[in-house]
Order: C-alpha cells, then structure tokens, then sequence
C-alpha cells in the first residue's frame, strides 16, 4: 500500500462535517503554523518539500510563493484555482466534496505564510454543488473560529470566500481566472506582469490548484524534509490522479509519486487491469491537453527503462517519445478505441473554450475539428493530415496563454504516434465504424 | 537600454517595447500589427501578427526567450537580440497567423469600403500566401447598425479589441464589448444599445478591416479616388482638438476622419461633430495635401512621385540618347 496523505480517511463517515474531520486530526496544521511557527517558517518547509503545483504546469509550489511581491500597505490574496474542467481531470471534485475542510485548512495554513488577509475559492460553475458543499464548510469554520478574527487567539485573522464560476475552461488559466473573479469577461491577461506581481485587482497574487494547497496541510505536519522523502527525484509526495477510461476500476487515487505506469494500470490496487482482458493501446497520462502515448512508449521510456508516474520520468524523452504528468487525468483506451475519434473529441472541446482573444487559437482550434470531422465523415484526403500537422504547428506556441498548446499537443501526438490511423481512415473510409452513431451520441449532424 | 534588432544596435529609454524599439529603427524592421494601438492602453498582443524571436534575453540573462513574444507587449531589456525579419521562423509563424486571420474573413474586398486602407490587405499582401486552405463554410453574422452613423460587419472582424479600448478609453461610457466566446465572439453593443457618445466614430478610425464603417461615406467613393488633405478648426469640444483629414473628391467633402500616422495610428482623437456634421468646405482650415506612402493605393491621385518618375525617364532616355518622346513638335 502506498502512503496516503490526501484522502486517506475518504471512506471515513461524514468526514465532510468538522468534527468529525477535526476528530481525525484536522486543522492540526493550522494549529501548529499558527502558534510555534512563523510565515517564513512555513513558506520554508513548502520549499523544502519539494511541492510542486498540482494543477499541469508542475512549477515548484515554494518558489512561486517566494516571488510574491510584498509591498507595504497592499494587500495580498491567496486564490484556490478549482476550476477544474480538463477533460479526464476530476480529482479536485472528489477532493472537496469529500474532505472540503481539507481545502480550507489548507487555504488558512497557506494564507498564513503568504500573508493573505483573504482568499478566493474559484469553483468551476458545473460544480455548483461542491460549491455548496465548500460553503457549508466554511460556515463550519467561521462557527468553530478557525476562521475570521484573532484564529486561535493569535493577531491572524482571515476570510475565504467562494466564488462560482461560469463554466469556461479557459477561467481554469490563472490570469483568466483573475479577471473572471473581478467580474470581467474570462479572458487571460498577457503576461507580464505576473500575477505575483500584480494579481487580482492589481495586488500581489498567489493562484495554487486544490491539491497544492492540500498538500500543505501534510507538509506543514510532519515537516518539509520528511514529505520530500516520499516520492522519486524531484517529484516528491503523493498525488491524486483520477483514472479513466477503459480499466476495471475507474476512480481517484492517490500515489505515491514513482510508482511504475505498468503497475499503476495492471495492479489490483489502482486501476486494476484494462477491462473486459483486452490490449492497452494508449494512454493520455495527464488529461486531455497532453500528448497521447502508445503502449509500448507509456510502460517504458524510449531508452527501455520502466516508466514512472512522476513529473520527469513522464517527460523523459520530450514530446518526441514522453508526455507530461499534467493535472494527473489519466485516460486509458484499449485495443478497440479509435484515435482519430478520440482526437475529434478533445478537438471539439478545446474550438468550443478557446477564449477567442488571439488568432491563431480562435481561428486554428475550430480548423483542425473541422478538418478532423471532415476525416471521420470518410471526405478526407492525405493533404488533410499533413494540413493538420501544419496547422498544429502554427498555433503551439504562438498563443497568448497555453490553452493553444492545448489544443495543439493533441492534435501533434496523435499524428506523431498513430498516423498510420488517420491514412487508414484517409484511404479506406470502409474501416470507419460507429461513426454515425458516434456524431448522434454528440448531437452532430451527419454529414 | 541597448537593443539588438535584426542586427541592427539601437539605444532606447527604459520601458521601451520591442515594437517600439524596431520603429524607431524604421520600416524596414517594424513588424507589422494589426491590434496594437499606441495612443490606447492596455491594446496589442492579440492578433500575434508581431511575434519576434528574442535570441538573447538581456544582458544579465542571455537565455533566449523559449517561444516568439508579442513585440507589442513585450518590454525591452538591456543587451537583447531580437530577430524579425531575419528569421525564417518568424516569417512562417506570421505567415500562419495571417492565414489564421482570413480564415473566417469573407475577403469581400470589392464591396468593402475599407479597400485601399485596410491593413489587412497590406498584411495579406505582404505576408499572406497567394490563396487559403480552408474549405469549410465561414462564419457569417449579419451587418448591424451601432447607432445611426456607425455600421457593423461583424463578417470582416479580426477581433483586435481597438474599438472596444476606444470605447473604454477615449468615451465616457462604456456600451461596447465582446459577447461570447471563441470562434463564435462577436462585437457588439450592450444588449443593441446604440453608441451615441461624442467620440464613438473613432471607432470607425481604429478598426484595422472593414468591420466598423462610417454610414455617412458608405458606398460613396473608392478612397483611391478621393484626395485627401490635412486640415483643421476651432473645435469647441475641449477634448477635440479639431485635427483631421478631408477625403475631397472635387469640392465636396465626403467624409472627416482623424489623422493617422505611419503606422496608420489615430494620435488626436476627433468629436462626432467633427467628424459627421462639418461637411463644408468652408468650415475647415485647409492645410494642404496629405502626405500618402507612394506604396498605397491611395497615392493614385497624387502625381507628384509619377512626375519625378518621368524626369527620371527623361533623364535616362537623353542619356542615352533617345528622342523626348513628350516633347511637342
């Protein structure tokens, strides 16, 4: 059994009520930073631990908190980003609507070291009921002290707000997530500043994934050095990842980071096998927007060394044979699933969020799905994939925010690794199967 | 601050932008734009039409950048090397945002009143392939009128947000902005209010394409056809100082626009007065002839270069020898 510190009491009745929570040891490390340490002591222990940011880009959790700008007489804000809509992606939703005190104990720990007098819980609009869930927690807290004035005595006083989104992918990115939080149109802002710099409502601003935050509370108890002996290199703790797809059982687990791909898919622990005793063909290891991988490059990197769930040894090899652990969805597919469909998908999703500020991803994510439509309605030709490809390439890179790199990584993987696929499709439309049914399944006209 | 631009050294103040720097070198290096705006704040950065390459952070950093940068947006630092147009890297990436750009544009050039001025046909004429790859239907929105003097082709927009920072920036109210998202964003007015604001026809003046046009000049003339002049009043709106461009086509004045720089910049924003209710020549202090770029289409009207081209001719032609063919007998 690998360590646990997340959600290893999920299964416990009514843990979402404090106090029961409190009964199995919560807010203990809002106790312990508040009265025995300082905010620096705390942001040093987060750098120790090696935490890295939960949310996909994995940037290191205690340097981003030591860039924060710290004028005097401005304010600072903590913002919790649990806009969480990457396709595959689901374990911040398991994470608060199970443990939501997990959350606010984590905001008030971490807004202690930032030195934030108030924090924002950004909550995806489609969950609105974890909304919910969060605010009555939070209503908990305010009741039990642990939140408002003077927290345990102390000068430190703070408030956590939750704020519901309306459902955009793009208020996942965290400068969008800013603006859409004053109450603006979602777009991301153009970076620089940094919104350490200037953040919400031009104030020093942290924005950390759900998880990140979590993982403080853990950290701040049983100390940074200790956490970072979990864990391989410089992937260190455990991590959520919600598994889907074609496995026996799909769900959220928590791993220690460095655990084999193979035994993460094959052990009756996780995911359990590929059902139904079929072939693994592919797997998108960490939610919709990072490069497919098939079998043979996912259990075992190009230089024949297993694979590991952990930031470096997903990357290993670039994009030419790796992937990247991403906000840890992770999707399975077996032997039957068709990539160009699968594709198709993912495409859709991305021409249907992107923000329509820039060019080339406004204009770009809505071509390749039409292009990749054109494909599955059997009309398409070899010129259609090298388009692709071209098309791909024009737009990684060149956007404003990573939602084009989204949308292209994709689009790039799956021709590097499956072209054989799309001209398959291309020259013998015959072998296209279900694909009527599929469209009527997605509401699309068939062509 | 010292900065390196397609090789070529330029020293510029701090808070500079690449942009900035590589106009102030000339032409030649400026990368083109389509929604940067320099009199409007917070404008640039989103039609990717000025990426660069920075080879060379700064001085104290000489990493290179890892993707192409906005020029616009993006502030110089001590000891950078950019490359523009000397790097075949950036010229495909721009060559791709340009087709990115006409995807959705209908290319109705022909019945465009911006035809002439538009910079997007300067763009696709300059870096733009000679015909599309899209074959898909593109999206199509019906002209709406934005007030009684404005109309909109929601059609021939390019999304570069210049109208909606007018409208936030130079008028008092704010009644224009973006609704919805993605492919599917459009321009539009609160809930189809109408803008009636003393300065909402800069809109008109900042709008790269033909998307916001004047309905006073709709159809009127070809402005290759009109002669446009320099030409100034006393206005008595405080914020106007009644700097504009006449398009004459004879005596009449078609239409008043704002005086546009090099770069195709509005500097000295006009008033609606200004622009719609003095249509009479004897309302204007005429300076002289507008200085047009012997490149545009507009320069067809004014013969003066065509005149120093044929006492070129002529001197070519007696050096070597010939007869002068426009000499009378």
């Amino acid at each position: 059994m690998g360590k646990k510190l997340l959600i290893h009491n999920d299964k416990v009745p009514n843990i979402h009520t404090l106090d029961v929570y409190r009964a199995h040891g919560g807010y203990a490390s809002v106790e312990k930073a508040l009265k025995t340490m300082t905010p620096d002591q705390v942001t040093d222990e987060v750098k120790k631990s090696g935490l890295r940011g939960r949310g996909g880009a994995g940037f290191p959790t205690g340097m981003k908190w030591s860039f924060l700008a710290k004028p005097e007489g401005v304010p600072r804000y903590l913002v919790c980003n649990a806009d969480e809509s990457e396709p595959g992606t689901f374990k911040d939703r398991y994470l608060m609507e199970k443990i939501p005190h997990a959350l606010i104990e984590g905001m008030i720990t971490s807004s202690y070291a930032l030195g934030a007098k108030t924090s924002y819980i950004y909550i995806r609009g489609e969950y609105f009921y974890v909304a919910r869930i969060v605010e009555k927690a939070i209503e908990e807290a305010y009741a039990a002290g642990w939140l408002g004035k003077n927290i345990l005595g102390t000068d430190f006083s703070h408030d956590c707000y939750v704020q519901v989104g309306g459902g955009a992918y793009i208020c996942g990115e965290e400068t969008a997530l800013l603006e859409s939080l004053e109450g603006k149109r979602g777009n991301p802002r153009i970076k620089p500043p940094f919104p350490a710099v200037a953040g919400l409502w031009g104030c020093p601003t942290v924005v950390n994934n759900v998880e990140t935050i979590a993982a403080v509370c853990p950290i701040v108890n049983m100390g940074g050095e200790e956490y970072a002996k979990i864990g391989i290199g410089k992937s260190t703790g455990t991590k959520l990842i919600s598994a889907s797809g074609h496995i026996n059982k799909p769900g959220v687990y928590e791993i220690e980071l460095g655990i084999p791909v193979e035994e993460f898919i094959y052990s009756e622990e996780y995911c359990g096998g590929i059902r139904n005793g079929k072939k693994l063909k592919a797997v998108v290891a960490g939610g919709s927007s990072v490069p497919i991988l098939p079998t043979e490059l996912i259990l075992k990197t190009a230089k024949g060394e297993p694979r590991l769930m952990s930031y470096e040894s997903l990357g290993d090899g670039g994009f030419q044979t790796g992937t990247m652990l991403g906000s840890g969805g992770f999707i399975a597919m077996d032997e039957d699933t068709s990539i160009v469909k699968n594709l198709f998908t993912f495409s859709r999703f991305y021409h249907h969020e992107s923000c329509g500020q820039c060019s080339p991803c406004r204009e770009g994510t809505g071509w390749m799905e039409r292009i990749l439509k054109k494909i599955l309605d059997g009309r398409g030709t070899e010129a259609d994939v090298e388009l692709l490809w071209d098309i791909q390439s024009k737009i990684e890179g060149k956007t404003i925010c990573p939602l084009g790199e989204a949308a292209a990584w994709p689009v790039a993987a799956a021709l590097r690794h499956f072209k054989h696929e799309f001209i398959d499709y291309v020259k013998n439309p015959k072998n296209i199967k279900d694909v009527k049914h599929y469209f009527r399944l997605n509401n699309l006209v068939e062509a | 601050m010292k900065v390196t631009i397609d090789g070529i050294e330029i020293d510029v103040p701090k808070g500079t932008t690449i942009l900035q720097a590589a106009r102030m070198i000339g032409p030649e290096v400026a990368p083109p734009t389509m929604c940067y705006h320099s009199e409007l704040k917070t404008s640039g950065g989103y039609c990717r039409t000025c990426i660069v390459k920075v080879t060379q952070g700064s001085t104290a950093n000489p990493n290179p950048m890892p993707k192409p940068v906005a020029s616009c947006r993006t502030e110089v630092m001590d000891g950078m090397v950019v490359q523009n147009v000397t790097s075949p890297e950036v010229l495909e990436a721009r060559k791709g945002v340009v087709e990115f750009l006409l995807l959705n544009h209908p290319l109705d050039c022909p019945v465009c009143d911006q035809a002439g001025e538009c910079n997007l046909q300067d763009l696709a004429y300059g870096h733009g392939a000679a015909n599309t790859r899209y074959e898909f239907e593109r999206r199509e929105f019906d002209p709406i009128d934005i007030g009684d003097k404005i109309k909109l082709h929601m059609n021939r927009c390019i999304m570069c947000f210049r109208c909606v920072k007018v409208c936030e920036q130079i008028t008092d109210g704010r009644v224009h902005g973006v609704v919805h998202r993605g492919e599917n964003a459009e321009i539009s007015t609160y809930i189809e209010k109408a803008i009636d604001n003393d300065f909402s026809g800069n809109v008109i003046d900042v709008c790269p394409v033909g998307a916001l046009t004047d309905k006073t000049f709709r159809f009127k003339q070809r402005v290759w056809f009109t002669n446009p002049m320099d030409a100034h009043r006393n206005c008595e709106n405080p914020k106007c100082k009644g700097l504009v461009r006449l398009w004459l086509k004879g005596d009449e004045i078609l239409r008043v626009t704002a005086r546009k720089d090099q770069w195709d910049e509005v500097h000295d924003f006009i008033c609606n007065t200004c622009r719609y209710d003095k249509k009479k020549k004897t309302d204007w202090v005429i300076e002289g002839p507008t200085q047009v770029n012997r490149h545009s289409v507009i320069s067809q009207n004014h013969y003066n270069h065509l005149n120093e081209l044929k006492v070129q001719v002529m001197k070519q032609q007696k050096a070597l020898g010939f007869m002068d063919i426009n000499k009378q007998p």
